[in-house]
């Protein structure tokens, strides 16, 4: 068979679009300036990611000064988690998240819960989706952060993210009302002398909703005050920008002195970068490579979703009916447009990577196997997906450059290495 | 056909399998694709689907020198315990035939070694050859009455 490179993992990564590879360029070797330096190649780099910042902050429908630049995807959720839970501790100690959210939120948690947070776990159906039900019966007086991501690395699933901030909105709105009337009570309280203990006054503040949007930029709208997110996690390297940059948004309610006594705790301290909340010289290169991502990604994004949405339809009917024994991972509809998790019946999924990745085929797999700590993928589990099945798992993400001749290749592969490991497979 | 030219490497730099390993994966020895009509003397099945591990191992006995001549296998699992069970059945059948004893106490180390090593956390999926072997040589014995 012809050999062929076919990259259908793009949810894990993206090559460099090229222009944004060009942009990058003068930025290491002609425009090295630091960009805290006064002398003019250091205002040259301070200039270059404002102007990225202001860009960026237009495609996410923010204000330049609602974004902070990190190493990424990990960066920014885990400052979102102890930045937020930290700072308003005093607040309540409660956090909300899914069940299926990345590790960087996920162990981010484990580790808030030693500080002495309470972390509500959102159980997801069967699709992969959070019930809105049971996250309005999980909120409390106490609760300062809900975080769930907008759509999922694995299986696609894409969370109802409007509906979900409304319901978060609604409760911070009944909230500030009850604590008003708390207020009012205690001004009655302070004129009989009485003593209280409010040093905060806008409580509507609480929860703060942050959403992981690592996967759903370049496939989904991101103008995160229209979702209604007060926080929102971007990273470059899944939008065919460079690795080692990302963003994290925050309404600025949260991040500039305003009404508030404290805002949110930076993770990483030094020459108070980034208004303090990201101490360390900027990645300039990376963040000029991410704004012209950006910009590139969010101008195909509707013809290229289109585009994918069909490509990837077409993939999966072939699946379908080229292979039997095969079983959808997630929810059909509310799904990623560049998004395949099947699991093949019999056929362990490493077993199947690297026989595709032998023909230059390369996906990934939720099988044990292929992590590290031998365990199968946890959101496959969570959406109730049987052990033997999580372990037959298999990834196809396209890209913008996946064309229709690479999945007629993939096809071809892949229904030779089903038979082949079937054939093997003591399971039938 | 491509074939990647890249070194074992434990931390998961590069292919992560030695080149003994592929090369058993890619081409499994002594693969029993269809039992029908196969007498074997002994059979052992061992592991399970949730563990994403399944191992069937069968063999054919010679019973005057009790040596193993003939050992198949199929196996549910990653590439690490398709090639470990390939290595198992080369050498139960190698060099005239490992006679039953040894073929009772084969370590998971020794076909490891042979496989030109595994990585670390793949070293479980080794295990599985030499239980299923072990089984298969302790139906044959209980089948004989021995």
């Amino acid at each position: 068979m012809k050999s062929k490179q076919v990259y259908l993992d793009n949810a894990s990564t993206t090559p460099v679009d090229p222009r944004v590879l060009k942009a990058m360029l003068p930025y290491f070797k002609e425009r090295y300036g630091n960009p805290s330096s006064l002398h003019a190649l250091g205002r040259e780099s301070k200039n270059a990611i404002e102007t990225a910042r202001k860009n960026i902050a237009k495609h996410i429908g923010a204000e330049p000064e609602e974004i902070i630049f990190t190493s990424g995807g990990t960066e920014s959720d885990n400052l979102a988690m102890f930045g937020i839970a930290r700072a308003y501790k005093e607040k309540g100690k409660h956090v909300i998240v899914s069940g299926i959210e990345h590790k960087a939120i996920l162990d981010a948690c484990k580790k808030l819960e030693k500080e002495g947070f309470e972390i509500t776990y959102l159980d997801v159906d069967k699709k992969g989706l959070v019930s809105l039900e049971k996250l309005s019966l999980s909120l409390r007086r106490d609760t300062i952060l809900v975080s769930i991501m907008y759509a999922n690395n694995e299986i696609g699933t894409i969370q109802p993210i409007k509906e979900i901030a409304k319901i978060i909105q609604e409760f911070k709105t009944v909230r500030h009302c009850e604590e008003s009337a708390t207020r009012q009570s205690e001004k009655t309280n302070r004129l009989l002398r009485l003593p209280h203990n409010d040093r905060f006054n806008n409580n509507s503040l609480f929860p703060i909703f942050h959403t992981d949007a690592c996967q759903a930029a370049s496939a989904l709208p991101i103008k995160a005050k229209e979702l209604g997110a007060d926080a929102l996690t971007m990273s470059s390297s899944k939008i065919y920008g460079p690795k080692g940059i990302g963003c994290l948004y925050l309404n600025k309610k949260y991040s500039s002195t305003g009404s508030l006594q404290a805002k949110i705790e930076p993770i990483i301290f030094g020459g108070g970068q980034e208004r303090g909340l990201r101490s360390g010289t900027e990645n300039v290169a990376g963040i000029v490579g991410f704004s012209e991502a950006l910009s590139i990604s969010e101008k195909k994004r509707v013809s290229e979703s289109k585009r994918l949405i069909k490509l990837r339809d077409y993939f999966l009917r072939r699946i379908q009916k080229e292979i039997d024994g095969v079983l959808v991972n997630g929810d059909i509809k509310q799904r990623l447009p560049n998004n395949i998790n099947v699991s093949i019946k019999g056929v362990e999924g490493e077993s199947l990577l690297l026989l595709l990745d032998r023909y230059g085929i390369y996906c990934s797999t939720g099988s044990a196997c292929s992590s590290l700590d031998l365990s199968p993928s946890y959101v496959l589990l969570s959406i109730g997906l049987p052990l033997e099945l999580a372990h037959c798992s298999v990834r196809f993400t396209l890209g913008r450059y996946t064309k229709k001749g690479d999945i007629d290749y993939t096809m071809k592969v892949l229904v030779e290495s089903v038979k082949k490991i079937r054939g093997i497979s003591s399971i039938k | 056909m491509k074939q990647q030219k890249k070194s074992c490497s434990p931390d998961g730099a590069g292919w992560i399998y030695s080149e003994t390993i592929k090369d058993h994966f890619f081409h499994p020895r002594n693969i029993l694709l269809d039992e029908t009509g196969y007498k074997a003397d002994g059979v052992g099945t061992v592991g399970s689907p949730e563990c994403g591990d399944v191992m069937i191992a069968w063999i054919k006995v010679d019973k005057k020198t009790e040596r193993i001549k003939e050992c198949k296998w199929r196996t549910f699992g990653c590439a690490s315990a398709i090639a470990s069970a390939s290595m198992m059945s080369v050498m139960a059948t190698e060099k005239g035939g490992m006679d039953l004893k040894t073929a009772q106490t084969l370590k998971p180390q020794q076909i490891v070694e042979r496989l030109g090593g595994l990585p670390d956390r793949k070293f479980h999926c080794s295990v599985l050859g030499h239980e299923a072997l072990r089984e298969a040589v302790e139906d044959y014995l209980n089948k004989n009455g021995k």
